[in-house]
């Protein structure tokens, strides 16, 4: 008989939790042994006794939080299938970000998909999403209402370079997570034939600089320096959410607003946040890529962890898929995701 | 339409106005005619055709997606023709489509949609029946991309609100010809969309239109709240002083047409002409020239409030039942113009003089004039205004919102000019007050958990426990609201739609000090009491909830009657 899928998973105060296995995927505090999808800093925290992630994604917790972040870690193979306790584990790319990662667990013939953050669309620096089915898949739903279909990617950065030719005498100012979308605006920015340099604020550097050891040609991205910042007329500028409307931005030449992210689909999340030229460029799923994912998945089951999760389970719902919210707590809630970008914000 | 769109998209995001203006500017240089007339049209809120419903809109989105999702989605963003054209699908797809939906078409013979100009949008809502408008608005919405879907169905409803007045638009032709934007006012209201002439005029290549109007609006003149330092600057001698009537400002204009004929229009403070909502007040216009003053209900002689006052402007249809029963007055504090003459440079103490001579020779009793407050020091204004009775206000005193403050010898200055008028309205009630729901807000508060319904205490079967007794969604700064807007995400117990409860209890809660202008018997609301203009006066993170105010000392204020003006303020100082 098949192995009911709480039996595989349950939700504790720390995270999703397998007790097959005995271990937790992107715990929110410290745990024994923590499985990690991927290294924004909602899902992937330090203290934990022992983690379990792909190479990419310990490299930047790595990064992140110094080498010792854990009591010890373990590279996960993408593909390749793990016995832990009771259940197996395989790790699959879910398109997030550089390292991310769904991880399956399977036992008795039930499979679970914690897919972590995915996107379908296509990015130039990390490796598509690939489909795993599964009986319980197991989302995210940051845009998780039909008001959100991210628009062409290109068109969103040929809109940046627009800008950047009509007003060459100014200087834009691109608000962008420090992992992820910061490295997929510049490698956009490249196909799109810019070759001129891509200003980093100091705050983007480390990760920008792992992006390139691991291959992805970003092309000449120098920090920017205090004293040179009131000389760079018509030069982009890359600086994390938090500091497009600091004190910061504004020593530079008559700055335009710029701000990479699905929420600026809705035009008074653009307006709270005093953007001038909003960047619709996500690294979640859309309202679409969400219901396809969830169709092609087979699952028979959805949980749905955080973000707008009513509307989605509602849709499952009634296209006759078991669902449920788990109102998960601790990774970005709509609001704290601009608020608290440095703090996990990945939108 | 698209060009027009990206107008109105870039003017959205677009917060200076110099900028603004370039922008407009750069749209009708490089926008031909007519499509520039009716974007002017649109942007001066002048184009003639018959609001869409938000109703349409709904029934539209209904029809092809989930209206559970529809209904999510609009709480979220916060703006139905957003949500709209957001959630929009394309001809065929089904992720937003209703479960239920058979087979959508997908294969057809129609030719791609046709993407209309905005000329054809406008000629088409001018002439369309209103059975015949769903269909033709549901083809345009096909055609257009999300930003012209937004752009139209913002036009449709007349709700523009890209921040571009209408005086910014009209400043926009003026400077096309390096003109200035009083010589486009001045003839304004005799042109029409498109506006043909007017832009060969402002272009050179026209002579200039005929003001067809004798009556035309002129901006009026706007006050500073009075603050407490003023008073050590300003001379209490300089000064003259009326009521604030809490009441509608309008500019009631007369004139006579190139045939004799008499013109009378009726305008808001904003320009906007409302003649047809009050037959019964332009009747009485029987005088040539301008006068600025409140607009006002008065029944047998006494001054209704402004929950009244209301209760006329939210009714569409002028019926004469509606006239009779809340009749239109115009109480006056200036005059503009007089029989062809400009009277806006002479001091107010001289334009008081001709306005009143000009009242008396109109001896209708729908006009009148708004008495002067006599005072000698601010100390005696001060007590008048705490007691409008006192000095001669009688039963018209639950109409008084504070005083007016106006220098002597100002000239009628267009705008917000500093140091003549000032506006000093009386202390607000103040209670104690507990969070209990949070929702999400509308407009620029978007997803924001922006508006609070709070309670006050009070015995009820298991002992104590509280009763909403109003919602405030202002009165905080933007930091507070991401604070409050935490506050709610972190202590919520229930969820209902975009409604959050929070916590609350003798134990547990926030505290806010709301702030309101006065209270009403209602059986409308659990506790019995409405609030006129609550808002949230200070966040009292330090006050337990058990302390917050009793129902009680709602009853006491409504006891008291709206009469003795500021209580509890006067208590805690």
């Amino acid at each position: 008989m098949a192995l009911r899928s709480t039996d595989i998973l349950t939700q504790t105060p720390q995270g999703l939790y397998c007790p097959l296995g005995d271990f937790h995927i992107d715990p929110v505090r410290p745990v024994k042994r923590a499985l990690i999808t991927h290294g924004h800093s909602d899902h992937a925290r330090s203290g934990h006794r022992a983690v379990l992630a792909t190479r990419e994604t310990l490299r930047i917790m790595g990064v992140r939080y110094g080498e010792d972040f854990a009591g010890g870690t373990q590279e996960a193979s993408l593909g390749e299938s793990l016995r832990l306790g009771d259940v197996s584990v395989r790790f699959t790319p879910a398109g997030h970000v550089l390292g991310s990662a769904q991880i399956s667990i399977e036992a008795g013939g039930t499979r679970v998909v914690v897919s972590g953050d995915y996107k379908r669309a296509e990015d130039p620096t990390c490796l598509p999403y690939e489909l795993v089915s599964c009986d319980v898949f197991i989302t995210e739903a940051t845009f998780g209402l039909p008001v959100f279909r991210h628009p062409d990617t290109r068109a969103e950065v040929r809109k940046l370079l627009d800008s950047v030719a009509l007003f060459p005498e100014r200087a834009h100012i691109v608000g962008a997570y420090a992992l992820g979308k910061a490295q997929r605006v510049m490698a956009l920015l490249r196909e799109e034939g810019y070759d001129r340099p891509i200003y980093l604020h100091g705050a983007m550097e480390r990760l920008t600089e792992f992006y390139k050891s691991e291959g992805i040609p970003l092309g000449e991205t120098p920090k920017v320096a205090a004293s040179e910042r009131s000389k760079l007329a018509g030069a982009i500028v890359v600086c994390p959410p938090s500091s497009i409307q600091d004190l910061w931005s504004r020593r530079f030449p008559d700055p335009v607003t710029c701000f990479a992210s699905g929420w600026m689909r809705v035009r008074a999340r653009a307006r709270q946040k005093g953007v001038e030229l909003p960047l619709v460029i996500s690294d979640h799923s859309d309202w679409d890529d969400l219901c396809r994912t969830i169709r092609e998945t087979g699952a028979g089951e959805v949980w749905v962890t955080h973000g707008q999760e009513d509307a989605l389970v509602h849709w499952c719902t009634t296209h006759g898929i078991k669902a449920r919210p788990l109102h998960m707590l601790g990774y970005g809630d709509e609001g704290e995701v601009e608020e608290a970008p440095q703090a996990g914000g990945d939108a | 339409m698209n060009r027009f769109a990206a107008l109105l998209d870039r003017l959205a995001y677009e917060p200076r106005r110099n900028a603004k203006l370039r922008l407009i500017m750069d749209y009708f240089r490089h926008t031909p005619d007519p499509e520039r007339g009716y974007a002017l049209a649109a942007m001066t809120n002048a184009l003639m055709f018959k609001e869409a419903k938000p109703g349409l809109i709904r029934g539209l989105v209904e029809e092809r997606t989930d209206p559970e999702l529809f209904r999510m989605s609009y709480h979220y963003v916060g703006d139905l023709a957003e949500t709209a054209a957001l959630i929009w699908p394309a001809p065929g797809h089904e992720s937003v489509a209703p479960a239920s939906a058979g087979t959508p078409a997908i294969g057809h013979n129609n030719p791609p949609p046709h993407v209309p100009t905005l000329t054809e949008v406008v000629e088409t809502l001018a002439t369309t029946s209103k059975s015949d408008l769903p269909a033709k608005v549901a083809g345009w919405l096909d055609a257009l991309d999300e930003t012209g879907r937004w752009a139209l169905l913002k036009l449709i409803t007349r709700e523009l609100r890209v921040g571009v007045s209408a005086r910014l638009a009209k400043t926009a032709v003026a400077q096309l010809g390096g003109m200035e934007p009083d010589e486009v006012e001045l003839i304004w209201h005799g042109l029409e969309a498109p506006y043909e002439d007017l832009f060969a005029w402002v272009e050179g290549r026209g002579p200039k239109p005929e003001s067809g109007n004798p009556a035309p609006f002129r901006p009026p003149m706007l006050s500073h709240p009075l603050e407490d330092e003023d008073f050590e600057k300003l001379d209490a001698a300089d000064f003259l002083a009326e009521w604030k009537w809490d009441g509608i400002r309008l500019q009631a204009v007369a004139g006579h047409d190139g045939h004799g004929r008499p013109v009378r229009r009726i305008y808001s403070r904003t320009g906007e002409d409302v003649s047809r909502a009050f037959p019964d007040l332009v009747e009485a216009l029987t005088f040539e020239g301008a006068i600025d003053g409140e607009l006002l209900i008065v029944r047998d002689g006494l001054v209704q409030s402004f929950n009244v006052l209301q209760q006329r402007l939210n009714r569409k249809a002028v019926t004469p039942k509606l006239v009779a029963e809340f009749p239109a007055h115009l109480r006056v504090y200036d005059i503009l113009t007089e029989g062809g003459e400009d009277l806006r440079d002479l001091p107010f103490i001289e334009r008081r003089r001709r306005l009143e001579a000009l009242v008396a020779r109109i001896g209708d009793p729908r006009i009148d004039l708004s008495p002067m407050v006599p005072f000698g020091t601010w100390e005696d204004l001060a007590a008048a205004r705490a007691d409008p009775t006192s000095v001669g206000a009688g039963p018209d005193a639950d109409a008084i919102e504070g005083c007016m403050v106006k220098r002597a010898n100002s000239p009628y200055l267009p705008g917000r000019p500093k140091g003549h008028w000032y506006k000093w309205k009386r202390d607000p009630y103040l209670v104690d007050a507990v969070m209990m729901y949070g929702q999400r807000g509308h407009g620029k508060r978007s997803s924001f958990y922006s508006d609070y319904t709070f309670g006050v205490w009070r015995d009820g079967p298991r002992g104590e426990e509280l009763v909403p007794v109003g919602k405030a969604y202002h009165g905080f700064t933007d930091e507070e609201l991401v604070k409050l807007d935490r506050y709610v995400r972190n202590h919520t117990v229930n969820r209902f739609g975009p409604v959050r409860e929070v916590e609350y209890g003798k134990d547990r809660g926030l505290v806010l000090e709301v702030a309101f202008e006065g209270l009403q018997r209602s059986t409308r609301h659990k506790s019995g009491v409405a609030m006129r203009f609550p808002r949230i006066n200070r966040i009292r993170w330090d006050k337990p909830a058990a302390e917050a105010d009793r129902i009680e000392t709602l009853e006491k204020i409504l006891e008291r009657g709206e009469k003795e003006v500021h209580p509890l303020k006067d208590q805690e100082a």
